[in-house]
């Protein structure tokens, strides 16, 4: 087993990614970019990773450069934020259709306007229907393992798509937490050697990537994306097994906490699935029959493992760190979507909480649970958490 | 006439062509949405059509004007404008719809 060191999310992700030490990384180098890249910077610059590090002038430049990488077959990360992820937009979807296995560390940000650079989920969310696989980490160690996962995940021969492996900005991206880090040499054995499909610098073997495809064959192109992130809901737990092998924990696809004998339940996803799990044992000490949910992989989304966990409970309420405006928000949908074909379909309330890095308090997640109890909710309207009326 | 397109399982990944010049094989008639017919009765195999088709989709051999290569005629219906015996008539594709 490694060593324990108090880490911050930006430098668990930077760690991790030193010890990927990958080929490229292509990064702009301003804000919003994070302390990720800045503290990555500074293991380049003192000998510590192979690394190219490409310094772009703009975030739609990074995401392009990465894609020009990876096509080339270099193993190929980044990282990003709020409106740099916004930015990024056009080439993340070129880089998932391409089929890249890039692997980049989001810190979740709101999205201008007004300006903020606090904790939300309206960047990522931004990206739900661009193919990337995205995985949602608690707290630092998460955010450290699950690049790993990620990075195996991604490369996998079955799967060929990037991920996004967010954390929530300041919240975990500043939070200093004990992270237990792995040996360099264990991590190497881990990720082994990246073995690109189809290298663009392979010259026996000249491909294009990026042609001109129409209706006669785009369709086909992205039918095989919706089958690479099946494949992926299959790769994962597999990797997910691999890996818990040599930190000893798990990366379940969604984490159930006192779920077994709980009636009523919160779904949600980051930090805020710590804050839940606190109050959960503050309740269950006063045998209130509660648990959580939390969901790790959004991207592809665990539809039948989600559907089985909750049926029969008695109340779900699902909490949205975005908004989704002129409708229920992401993870709402998600839940409803994959409880919808259950014949003992719990009511699913919808709540939204902490826009632009407001609080969630302990409070707030009493006033849930206290609130599915006692059965006061509409599932026909969002709730909002810790707004000023 | 139109070449067989594959199915999601049988192509590469990612719309990489790993097949270097491989344009050669496509087949740009699938474009055309307008055909042109030959009458040979009315034909004087006085070659117009064959000099204008902007694509050399006018098949001749051994001087005889035979017909249209409508795997890469785009339907423009030059041909049919300069045949001075009004023997190409341009029809629409759908009719043809099945082949």
């Amino acid at each position: 087993m490694g060593k324990k060191v108090a880490l911050t999310g930006d430098m668990a992700a930077a760690e991790a990614m030193r010890q990927i030490n990958p080929d490229v990384v292509a990064a702009y180098p301003i804000t919003p970019q994070t302390e990720i890249m800045m503290n990555f910077a500074q293991f380049k610059a003192n000998g510590l990773v192979d690394t190219e590090l490409v310094r772009v002038e703009s975030e739609h430049s990074a995401m392009s450069a990465c894609v020009g990488s990876a096509a080339g077959g270099a193993r190929t990360m980044t990282a990003t934020s709020a409106n740099g992820l916004a930015l990024m937009h056009e080439v993340v979807y070129i880089a998932a259709s391409s089929r890249l296995p890039i692997v980049m560390a989001v810190v979740n940000r709101a999205l201008s306007a007004p300006i903020n650079i606090h904790c939300d989920h309206s960047d990522t969310m931004a990206e739900r229907d661009s193919g990337w696989i995205q995985i949602f980490s608690q707290n630092p160690q998460e955010v450290y393992d699950h690049i790993f996962l990620a990075l195996k995940l991604a490369e996998h021969h079955d799967v060929l798509l990037p991920v996004m492996v967010n954390q929530d900005g300041f919240i975990t991206s500043h939070g200093v937490e004990p992270v237990e880090l792995l040996d360099d040499e264990v991590i190497k054995n881990f990720i082994g050697e990246y073995i690109p499909k189809y290298p663009l610098l392979d010259i026996d073997n000249p491909i294009t990537y990026g042609p001109l495809d129409l209706y006669d064959y785009y369709f086909e192109h992205k039918r095989q994306q919706v089958e690479a992130m099946e494949n992926a809901l299959k790769v994962y737990p597999k990797v997910a097994e691999e890996l818990s092998k040599i930190t000893n924990r798990k990366y379940p696809m969604i984490e159930k906490y006192n779920i077994e004998d709980a009636d009523y339940i919160i779904v949600t996803m980051s930090s805020a699935a710590g804050t839940t799990k606190y109050v959960v044992e503050k309740l269950r000490e006063q045998g209130k029959k509660v648990g959580l949910l939390k969901i790790r992989l959004f991207r592809p989304f665990p539809i039948d493992e989600v559907a089985q966990t909750l049926a029969g409970k008695k109340a779900v309420a699902v909490l949205d760190r975005s908004a989704s405006f002129g409708s229920f928000p992401p993870l709402a949908e998600e839940i409803k979507n994959s409880c919808y074909d259950l014949e003992n379909r719990p009511p699913i309330y919808s709540f939204i909480f902490g826009l632009g890095g407001r609080d969630l308090l302990p409070a707030h997640i009493e006033y849930v649970f206290q609130g599915l109890m006692e059965n006061k909710f509409d599932t026909k309207r969002i709730e909002y958490l810790g707004v000023r009326e | 006439m139109k070449a067989k397109l594959k199915g999601w399982k049988e192509m590469p990944i990612g719309g990489v062509i790993d097949e270097p010049g491989n344009a050669k094989a496509y087949k740009t008639g699938g474009w055309r949405s307008m055909r042109p017919i030959l009458d040979k009765e009315k034909c004087i195999n006085c070659y117009f059509c064959w000099f204008y088709c902007p694509d050399n989709s006018v098949i001749v051999e051994n001087g005889d004007v035979k017909g249209v290569n409508l795997d890469y005629c785009k339907g423009c219906g030059i041909c049919a404008a300069v045949c001075p015996k009004n023997a190409i008539t341009m029809e629409e594709e759908t009719k043809f719809l099945k082949e």
